[in-house]
Order: C-alpha cells, then structure tokens, then sequence
C-alpha cells in the first residue's frame, strides 16, 4: 500500500505524460503481483467493491478528535479526505500497513455494513498519504490524471509488446493480470485475444504538411470529409455492446441511444456527433454531452448524437483488417444496407479530380462540422497507431485574430519558470475583453521574449497570473468559434493557439469582438 | 522608564514577579524584558537585544548591543555584515549572563545551528522563550533541552493536529528514489539557506548519498559556517558556473524563490523539489508548481508541540506566531493557562520566501 500510495501521489504533482508513464513503468517494475495488478486496476477503472462513502469516513474520525480542531484544520486544508489522512490519530502498536491485495481482496468479499471496520482497522495501521491512497480508493475518485491509455504505454515499456498489442488482449482479461505481466515480461505466450467487445487500437492519420502537397499521386488516395466530433469504436460482439473513445475510454454510458441501436454483430469506426433534424451541430453541442456519468432526458432530446461510419473491423467474427480500404468501404456499404442501424449512417467517399481540385474542396468547406479532408489510400490495410504515408488529414486554413495579450500564467514542469499561458482579447467599446486562452504556437525563443515582455509590462499580480498593459498585439488562430454562455464575450474559440507575436502592431488597431462574432459558422444557415 | 507615585495605577508600571506579564511584555520594538532591559528577537533596532537564532525574522540588523550564542552571532556576522550589532556579546549553551536584575541563560532549541532558548529568571520566577525549536534529532545542531519554568513562550508555526511531519529518512528516501527514475534530470530543491540546506544536505549523507551536491550562490557562505562549526557537509560545489550537461542527474538546491523562477533556467529538465513542512499539504505544494514535495521541517509538529507542553510542564503558555488559537484551546483543554501572545513580523523566516507565513 506505500508504494501505491507513494504511486498516486507523485502521479498527481507530475505534470508531464512522459514523466507519469516513467513512474507508473518504475512501479510496474517494482511491485510484485498481485499489487501492480490492483494497482493497474484501480488507475483503469476495473474495480469495484462497496464502497465506502466520504461522510461515513469523516463520522469514524470525528469520534477521534476534537471536532474544534477539526474544523479548523479543513479549513486551513481545504480537502476533507485530505484532513481526515493528515489528522487520523496514529497507533503505533496497530500494526504494519496492509498491502494493496490485502485491502482489495477484503472490500470485495466485505458488503456495505462491514467495510467501515475495515477501514478504520487500515487507517490505524497506515501513515498519512496511505490513509489519503485508501480513502481515494474505497469512495472511488482516483483522479490522478491517468488515462487507461496511459496505463497501459506504461505497461509496454517493461517488456516487448507494444501499447496496441496490449490493447487487443487487454478485454479478454480481469484484474490483477498476472497472465498479462507474466506474458509482457517474457515468461509465457500471449494470452488469448478477446473476441468480445473489446477496443481494438485505431488506426490514426497523419496531419498533410504544406510540403507535402501535391508531391505523391493522389489517384491512390480516397476522399472523406474531415468531420468535427469524436472519434468512437462502435463494438457489438455476442451480445455485448460497447463504445469506445480513441483512447480505449468506455463512454457507453454516456450515449445510451447509440447502444441502443447497435443491435448487430460488428466492429466499426466512425465519428460521434450531435446531429439535429439532419444536420451536423457544432461541436460544443457535443461536448455538453461528453464526461458526463449519466446523462438527462432532456439533453438526450436536445442534443441527439449520431455517429457517421467510415469504417469496419469486424463482420461476424471475420476480422477485416487485413482487407485493403476499397474493399473495406465495400465491406461497409454492403453490411449498412443490410443492417441499417438507427442514429448511424456512412460518411460519403467525395469525388474529385486531382490535387487542385481537392484544394478546391476543402477550402470550400465553410460548414461548421467539416474540419477539412481525410486522404486514405486505396490499398491501406487497418493499421493500429499512426503509420506514416496510408491516411493524412488535410485540415482547412485556420481562422485568425488579432488580439489583445490582457494576462499571462505561469507553465508547469519544464516551463515552470515562463508566463506561458496567455489569456488575450478584443476590443468591444473601448474595452478589451477576454476571448481565449493558448499556450502553444510558438518557438522556445519566442516564449523567452513574450516571458519577458511580461515581467517588463505587468500592472497587477494575481497569485501565479499577471495582469499586463494593453500593449502586445497576438495574432491568434483557431479552428472555428461558437457562441458560448460561459465566456464573458459570449463566444469560444476551439483550439486557440499563438499564430504570430504581432511586435510591430498598435494594440488599438487588433480586431473587435464583432469580427469574431461574425466567423461563428452555422448561425447565419440556421 | 518612568517610576513613581505619581502614577496612581502603580499595580501597572511596578514589575510583579508573581505575574510574569506585568514585567515581560510585548512592545511595538518586540517583547521587551523590563527588569534585564533587554528584548528577545526585536523588530525594530533596540539599545540591547538577545537573539535566539539567526533567521531573518529573530535576528534582525541594526542594534546596539547583541546577545547570542557563538554561533548565531557568526551567522549574523555572515548575513548582515557590520550592521549585525556594534556589540556582540556571545553567550554559549549553558552558561549565565545577569543583566539588570535578571539572570539570562540560553539552552539548545534544536531548530538550526546555534539555536537557543533564552531562559530568563527574575526574583524566583522563570520565563523561557522557546524562539523556533523541534524535537527531532537533527545532525547539524544540538538538541532540544527541556528547562522547567513558570512561563513557556511556545511558536505555533504548525499549531494544528494536521501537522504531522514524518520520518525526515523517508522523505529523504523519495528524493533518491526520484533520481533514480528521471536520472536525466536536475533535481532543484527550494530549501532556506540557513538550517534546511544544511540539514537536507546532511540527511542525504546519513542516507548514503556521496555525489557532490551543486548549490545556489547564496547557500554556499552558511554551508561554509557549518563545516567550520565541524558540522560534515561532504563535497558541496557552487551550481552557478554549470551548464545544462554538467547538472543532470544533480541534486542542485536553492533558495525557495529561485526554484521555479529564472534562475532555474540553466537546469536540465528540472524535477522542482520543495523541503518545507508545508508541503504536506498538497493545495501549498500544487500552488508552488512543486513536483516533488518532500515534508521536511526545521518547526516543531503539533505532536511536538504538545508533548513539550507536557514535558516543561510549565503553569502559563504563552504561544507566539502561528496557528494560536488551536495550541491555546487544546492547552486549555489540559489544565494549562494558555494566551496568545500578538508578537508580529514573525513566520516569514527567510525574506526570500514571497508568500507570507510561508516559514519552514
């Protein structure tokens, strides 16, 4: 339990994806089964016991300490599960700490009554920050920043198989994974891969630089539109249904309808969007309905979701994707028309003749849930991960701003030394408003001018926020901009980054917020 | 001082030594000792005034005469140069000094080299004014000595029962462990230049730590201080004129205001490391950028605290700066008579340290 405890806490202050994955590999390596295999499961959301709820906890501490004291140290701490692991008061004749296992295999045999004995017995016998592991771990809010994916990169580093090897197996098999570390550090073949609704990696697509433009022949290539939702992997396999995020996240229950209609035998890939009345939403339609554990009647009649198929993995239990992608997209047609799930249809091939006029199209596509366009190569068999060369996303032009630099954050990690976060805006009758926030998009050499044209041009200072003088124009891009109720301008902008560090420009002549308002795609059609 | 009859609330200005308050009181200057006319720990610049340690919120520049242990009076010499006092007049552990009517007597506080208790007696009854103090063993000065009293002035820096500071091997412990993952890495760790630096030095050599540590220009001259003072700092080297190459892998530390700041530049990928008892709460550890927080505290914990109350067994706790009022209620809960005593401008024990109250 100290080693995990040690785990979640250095997870928690590591701001860094790489900087977790080597601690979460250390830990792996470190700790013997079954606790690195609880551990996985607690970090990947595969436990589940009677938990024990917040309130109950803080009732076993207040029959231990004066409840003045108490109340003072919350509020000087701020966090109850936090001051209830600092203040427990210690017996040093309770015994030695439990492991991981110990405390796993006794909630799962335990119901509701008798967990809270337990717990307290293991508050007793460990020091603060496995208190604070265990408390976090019985009421079920790990929240370290991990995603399963992450996981299970780490995972891959300890022995040969790959991050998307680990994830075809990874369905078929359940907590604490012994057959899987035994088969990634060597010791036996690979487990069976599942054949239930497992996720299966994506194959992903590499972004189409300037240069590469018009130099390949573009006959080999298919056309999609580039569709602004996310990307899920709709898998019904011998009655289990399941979706799943890019990452490998479940997000099934998030999107009720959608399972309700895959009532079929299949893998396929597509994008998951809000689609009202036959048009696509804008894409902060569909974020209203994302990392939400339940989800409202009302919003499942507001903001109906859709997924818009391009792909197909499994048939049946035929696997396709060995299949090049001509035969793939026939494969899908003909299984649509046969099957024609609800809420779903199948993403169009675009036709076109040659480079100029694929420019042509995508820069044509003015449509709020179009991002641009997706090449994918005839012959392109399904790959997991990101190969170079079979699928590119050619994204249309960007839209950009002038703006206002108004505050600027200290980074963390690496930048922890850098105001890094810019907070800009425009001008609305003869004040600047805040529109947006980037904190990438520019050289390393920039980030040292901008910090220091920060550090020279402050008026006001906010904890680790500067407020500076209106005087450093920012030429913003960004992909598209939504009204929004949350911002103070009324409007949001999807993926803000620093396009150019406007030096040479006047703030008084950066743009008005009516500018803005008036690239909000969709409003004007509807 | 003025004395006479001509005052008609005599009970006030005549010193009782049967109510220590009347004759040890708190001044805009600091606590002001009547009848050794003499003050602990002064704010402003006083005629005479006994330091108990040399951090910069007790030992402040500009008075006339200084009475101290070697050591502190070393340290201030150190910091402050000339206007450290015009006299310095040490007065080792152990030994006592009479000034005025007054017998003044310092004992080891256990918080940094030189620390002391200032044990003040008058007609039979004694006051000790604890200054800063911990309890645990600390291989860079001398430990804590229980002197019996009427009156303990206690601090309160970690006045609450959240406050538990673990075993300083463990913590210790987490810093080597993340060298051994990010090996590639600097490891900068904000730590004040007098006491914590030494000790965190120290500490990783009782842990077998024998790789030369790289420090901030304005640790070295304490670090100095301590080895003439035959404290063993192993190999210690100045981090200033190092590249980004020669510091991976390094424990390099610095004052808490350098870590996250400019001057961290040069470093390599920094893991930011921070040694403060605050860190054990992680909102303070998220709000400094920290990555790695090791719970490491020149301050006595609330066990501390209370279990010195408990020991010096004194009939009348005063407690100073800090969490007051949760010391006093939990002494008053005990049978003590305890006050908070309002001395201000202590806490922020090194003034390079922006948040206020952020001491060790």
């Amino acid at each position: 339990m100290r080693a995990f405890a040690s785990l979640i806490d250095a997870l928690v202050f590591t701001p860094s994806r790489n900087g977790k994955i080597r601690l979460l590999a250390d830990y792996f390596a470190q700790t013997p089964d079954p606790d690195r295999g609880w551990a996985l499961a607690a970090l990947t959301g595969g436990l589940s016991f009677a938990e024990a709820k917040p309130a109950a906890i803080r009732g076993l501490v207040m029959q231990r300490v004066d409840p003045v004291l108490f109340g003072w140290s919350y509020d000087f701490v701020g966090d109850m599960a936090e001051t209830i692991s600092l203040i427990w008061p210690q017996r040093p004749d309770a015994g030695s700490p439990p492991r991981l296992s110990e405390v796993v295999d006794a909630l799962s045999a335990a119901h509701r009554g008798s967990a809270l004995g337990l717990v307290e017995a293991w508050l007793d016998r460990l020091d603060a920050p496995g208190r604070h592991a265990l408390i976090k771990l019985i009421t079920g809010s790990m929240r370290v920043g991990v995603s399963a994916r992450l996981a299970k990169t780490a995972l891959a580093s300890l022995g040969a198989p790959g991050v998307d090897e680990i994830e075809e197996v990874w369905h078929g098999l359940t907590p604490p994974y012994g057959p899987l570390f035994d088969w990634i550090e060597g010791r036996v073949p690979r487990p069976p891969v599942s054949h239930g609704a497992g996720f299966r990696p994506l194959m992903l697509a590499n972004p189409l630089e300037d240069a590469e433009v018009g130099g390949f022949e573009i006959g080999d290539y298919r056309a999609e539109w580039k569709w602004d939702g996310i990307r899920v992997q709709l898998a019904a396999r011998g009655g289990e249904r399941r979706i799943w995020s890019r990452t490998g996240e479940e997000i099934s229950r998030g999107f009720p309808e959608i399972a309700d209609a895959m009532g079929f035998d299949a893998v396929v890939d597509g994008e998951l969007l809000v689609v009202r009345d036959g048009t696509v939403a804008p894409f902060n339609d569909l974020q209203q309905r994302l990392n939400r554990k339940a989800v409202t009647a009302k919003l499942l009649e507001g903001h109906p979701a859709h997924v818009r198929l391009y792909d197909i993995l499994f048939e049946g239990a035929d696997d396709l994707r060995g299949l090049p992608f001509d035969e793939r997209r026939r494969r899908l047609q003909s299984w649509f028309e046969r099957v024609r799930p609800a809420l779903m249809d199948v993403s169009p091939l675009i036709p076109f003749e040659g480079w100029d006029d694929l420019a042509r199209l995508r820069d044509g596509a003015r449509n709020a849930a179009i991002e641009g366009l997706m090449l994918k190569r005839g012959d392109s068999s399904y790959v997991a991960g990101r190969p170079k060369g079979p699928w590119f996303k050619w994204k249309r032009g960007p839209l950009t701003l002038d703006t206002v630099l108004m505050y600027a954050q200290r980074g963390h990690g690496k930048r922890s030394s850098f105001y890094s976060d810019f907070t800009f805006g425009t001008w609305r009758d003869g004040e600047l408003v805040p529109v947006g926030k980037a904190y990438f998009g520019f050289t390393d050499e920039e980030l040292t001018q901008l910090d220091r044209w920060v550090r020279n041009n402050t008026v006001r200072r906010y904890g680790p926020v500067r407020e500076v003088t209106p005087g450093l124009v920012l030429e913003v891009a960004f992909d598209s901009v939504h009204r929004s109720s949350r911002h103070k301008s009324g409007v949001a902008m999807r993926f803000p980054r620093i396009h150019r560090i406007r030096w040479d420009k006047p703030p008084a002549e950066a743009d008005r917020l009516e500018t803005l308002e008036r690239m909000i795609v969709g409003e004007a059609e509807a | 001082m003025v004395r006479g009859t001509a005052f008609t609330h005599i009970e006030d200005m005549t010193p009782q030594p049967s109510k220590p308050e009347t004759w040890i009181r708190v001044r805009p200057e600091g606590l002001f000792v009547e009848p050794g006319g003499f003050y602990v720990d002064p704010v402003r610049p006083v005629a005479c005034a006994v330091v108990t340690h040399g951090h910069a919120d007790h030992a402040r520049p500009g008075n006339r005469t200084v009475i101290a242990t070697p050591e502190t009076l070393a340290i201030m010499r150190v910091r402050a140069g000339p206007a450290a006092g015009e006299v310095l007049r040490p007065l080792p552990y152990g030994e006592t000094l009479q000034l005025g009517e007054v017998e003044l007597r310092l004992a080891p506080a256990g918080h940094v080299l030189g620390s002391a208790q200032a044990s003040i007696t008058w007609r039979g009854t004694r006051v000790v004014v604890s200054g800063d103090y911990k309890r645990r063993p600390d291989p860079t000065c001398a430990p804590f000595e229980v002197v019996p009293c009427d009156v303990f002035v206690t601090e309160a820096t970690f006045g609450l029962p959240v406050f538990r500071h673990p075993d300083d091997r463990e913590e210790i412990g987490r810093l080597l462990h993340s060298l051994r993952v990010f090996p590639e890495r600097s490891h900068v760790v904000g730590a004040y230049a007098l006491g914590k630096c030494q000790r965190l030095i120290a500490l990783l050599r009782a842990a077998g730590y024998d790789e030369p540590v790289f420090l901030h220009g304005a640790l070295i001259p304490l670090c100095e201080l301590y080895v003439r003072h035959g404290v063993d700092l192993g190999d210690f080297r100045s981090a200033t004129s190092l590249g980004k190459e020669e510091l991976r892998g390094r424990v390099v530390l610095a004052p808490p205001s350098a870590i996250a700041d400019r001057w961290a530049r040069r470093l390599a990928e920094p893991v930011v490391v921070m040694a403060s008892g605050w860190m054990a709460v992680r909102q303070r550890a998220r709000q400094r950028g920290v990555e790695l927080p090791l719970v490491v505290s020149d301050h006595a914990d609330w066990d501390e605290l209370t279990r010195t109350l408990e020991e010096v067994a004194p009939t009348e706790v005063w407690v100073t700066h800090g969490n007051e009022e949760a010391l006093v209620h939990w002494a008053q809960g005990r049978g003590f008579r305890a006050r908070a005593l309002s001395l201000i401008g202590f806490g922020e024990e090194e003034q390079d340290t922006a948040p206020a109250g952020d001491a060790s």
